[in-house]
């Protein structure tokens, strides 16, 4: 009897679910997305949920959209995803590194929904990959850095030791020593994406040790108050303009545009033609933007730097161009050669004059 | 490099550091002194941290803020100690509710105010104190709340053991029963405590969004509470070490990152991982203390109280 009722409990759960299944086809594309922090941090987080406005702007009642947002990178995150996809969404943008697991482990269970995970390299069926080049932004912002402090001391928040955060340390610090021989970087590794308090006080740690100038790779504009206060220090804008704390501290800004991206794949999967792809894009096609370069940046080092993103963007110049050497002194690029998408992918190394190791 | 490090600025951050923890955990205590166990700091203290914060911006007085950050906190601990204490939800869920409910609410509540920033609160300049070259900076040099934090943890300490309210407060937590049967008013007691508690959880949020960061975040408080929380376990329910350990694990978060900024070669991973491992250390020092009693959480903690014999 028990055994008859479990089976016929059974059963019913596989009606339902295919039911949930056959529910795909008609009715509004649902777009998921997964958020690592709140839709209000000014940053990483703001930016992606602009991207889903975007998408229900752009489609009205032909797409839905979901999202949940601070979705802890780990665990909670395959429970978060998978209620998504029981919810009926039939894409599910998963926008934070430390999604690049559980995103695959649920995309194996659900092959019908497509996913699409940020700033990862692991790929499936129904999983792809789409990252922006945010080194490329970076270049710009080392290059102002290196022109404008006077310390010789460059503080630079980092969040995690990935591949995404140290291409963007190398960069910056390649861009700054170019113009200013004397720079020295001095790294805070945060371990968090999002804790305002945390990253107030990193950038005070910084600003103490007599850095003018502060990059940070977390996305609140917490350390933006800290170098208000402290004045004289500027910094950049993280993954979103910052605009209100323009036009001193913050100079400039890296700003992620996924609005085109997004509604790009949406349609993709309206019109069926989805298909599991690998994209990078940066400032050329418009996924990176450099935000106004503000009055408080002398002119010159202003055209300079408008000069270097429009190089950046036409491709006439990579921001890993050599010679350069590793931190331990060994070659890795000969004189103009170019560091290809590989190698910059899955980048663990600092370049050469960078203080201090990277953490495991 | 080497060891750079400015210990003045180290010490002087380090009491702006752990002043948020440090408020929230002394509410925290005095509500599980009375026996009840309050999940929601988190929540409480963010919906301060939004209260205070709009407050401030409104009227252009911080003082204001916190006094309003307080009311704030409060009224939220008090929808937690009406379900709990009249309608005897369990205390664990309706804690845990609390702090989802705050997350929710402080976002909804901050939406105008992202991006704005607070009227700055004055540090206060003590004519020679603040001049003397070294202690000037780290202990005279500081906003108002910081002091505030530590006259409470004093006046907390002084109300549990010198006070006849006290005495009581602590009769409840341990016994309700036998309170009870003394005449003492068990609901009133714990809605007093869990209302305590409440408003210094908004003071220690409003701490963050007026001083500490200073600006509105969304879930801005970034797990402070929970870190509250914990401290009053590790300080074994006493006012004392509450201070002792909220300022052991704000000072070892900024040691870290003022190490890591200094360039020493010490690991980073230690190094980040070391406010959690030392506070475990120090946990293990203070429970092998043959004074085990000492260690017992009030005896009817997370107990619900019926008034039906």
């Amino acid at each position: 009897m028990k055994k008859r009722t479990f089976l016929a409990s059974v059963a019913a759960a596989a009606f339902a679910t295919a039911a949930f299944a056959g529910s795909h086809g008609d009715g509004p594309v649902k777009a998921g997305f997964i958020y690592v922090g709140p839709v209000g941090d000014g940053g990483w987080t703001f930016e992606h949920h602009q991207g889903l406005l975007a998408v229900q702007e752009h489609f009205g009642d032909k797409v839905e959209t979901v999202f949940q947002e601070s979705v802890p990178e780990g665990a909670d995150a395959e429970r978060a995803m998978t209620q998504m996809a029981l919810q009926g969404a039939d894409i599910i943008f998963t926008t934070s590194f430390g999604y690049m697991d559980p995103t695959i482990n649920v995309a194996a269970k659900f092959p019908d929904v497509k996913f699409e995970h940020a700033t990862g390299y692991k790929r499936a069926d129904n999983v792809s990959t789409y990252s922006a080049r945010f080194y490329e932004g970076r270049a710009v912002q080392g290059h102002i850095a290196g022109s404008m402090t006077k310390t010789n001391k460059i503080g630079y928040i980092a969040s995690f030791p990935i591949p995404e955060v140290i291409r963007g340390i190398n960069s910056a610090y390649i861009h700054a020593k170019k113009v200013n021989p004397d720079i020295e970087f001095s790294v805070i590794w945060a371990y968090t994406w999002f804790d305002p308090a945390k990253e107030a006080d990193a950038a005070k740690a910084l600003i103490e040790n007599g850095a003018d100038v502060v990059l940070q790779h977390t996305d609140s504009t917490a350390p933006q108050a800290a170098a208000e206060t402290a004045g004289n220090v500027i910094t950049f804008g993280q993954a979103s303009d910052m605009g209100e704390y323009a036009p001193s501290p913050r100079v400039s800004s890296i700003i992620d545009n996924w609005a085109p991206y997004y509604i790009a794949r949406v349609q993709a999967v309206l019109d069926g033609t989805w298909t599991s792809v690998d994209t990078w894009d940066g400032i050329g096609p418009g996924m990176v933007g450099i935000g106004e370069i503000s009055d408080a940046v002398p002119a010159d080092v202003k055209a300079e730097a408008i000069a270097l993103r429009d190089s950046l963007a036409s491709g006439s110049y990579h921001p890993f161009t050599g010679p350069l050497n590793k931190q331990d002194g060994s070659a890795w690029l000969g004189a103009g050669e170019t560091a290809d998408d590989g190698t910059l992918a899955g980048m663990s190394f600092y370049v050469e004059g960078i203080n201090g190791d990277i953490p495991n | 490099m080497g060891l750079s490090i400015q210990i003045d600025f180290l010490l002087a951050t380090l009491m702006v550091s752990s002043t948020p923890i440090l408020l929230a955990a002394i509410g925290e205590m005095v509500t599980e002194r009375s026996g009840v166990l309050n999940l929601g700091v988190e929540g409480m203290m963010i919906v301060g941290a939004i209260c205070g914060f709009a407050i401030a911006v409104e009227t252009g007085s911080p003082f204001l803020g916190f006094v309003f950050a307080a009311i704030g906190g409060a009224l939220l601990s008090l929808v937690f100690g009406f379900l709990t204490q009249y309608l005897l939800s369990n205390q664990v869920a309706t804690g845990l509710a609390l702090t989802l409910f705050g997350l929710g609410l402080s976002s909804l509540m901050g939406q105008g105010y992202i991006g704005v920033k607070p009227p700055s609160t004055g540090q206060i300049n003590i004519p020679v104190l603040s001049d003397l070259p070294y202690l000037g900076r780290i202990l005279f040099s500081h906003d108002l709340m910081v002091y505030f934090s530590l006259v409470l943890v004093a006046s907390v300490w002084a109300f549990l053991k010198y006070t006849r309210a006290g005495l009581i407060l602590r009769a409840v937590g341990e016994s309700h029963d036998a309170a009870h049967a003394l005449g003492y008013n068990v609901i009133f007691v714990r809605l007093s405590a869990i209302a305590f508690g409440g408003a210094c959880a908004g003071l220690g949020g409003a701490y963050l969004s007026l001083v500490r960061v200073p600006q509105w975040t969304e879930g801005m408080t970034a797990g402070a509470g929970w870190i509250a929380l914990a401290i009053v376990v590790f300080a074994s329910w006493r006012a004392g070490r509450v201070l002792l350990g909220a300022y052991l694990f704000g000072g070892i978060t900024v040691l870290q990152l003022n190490l890591q900024a200094a360039g020493v070669a010490i690991p980073v991973e230690l190094l980040s991982m070391s406010p959690y491992l030392i506070t475990i250390l120090v946990l293990v020092i203070i429970s092998s203390d043959r004074n085990r009693a000492a260690l017992s959480a009030p005896a009817s903690l997370g107990r619900a109280f019926h008034a039906s014999h």
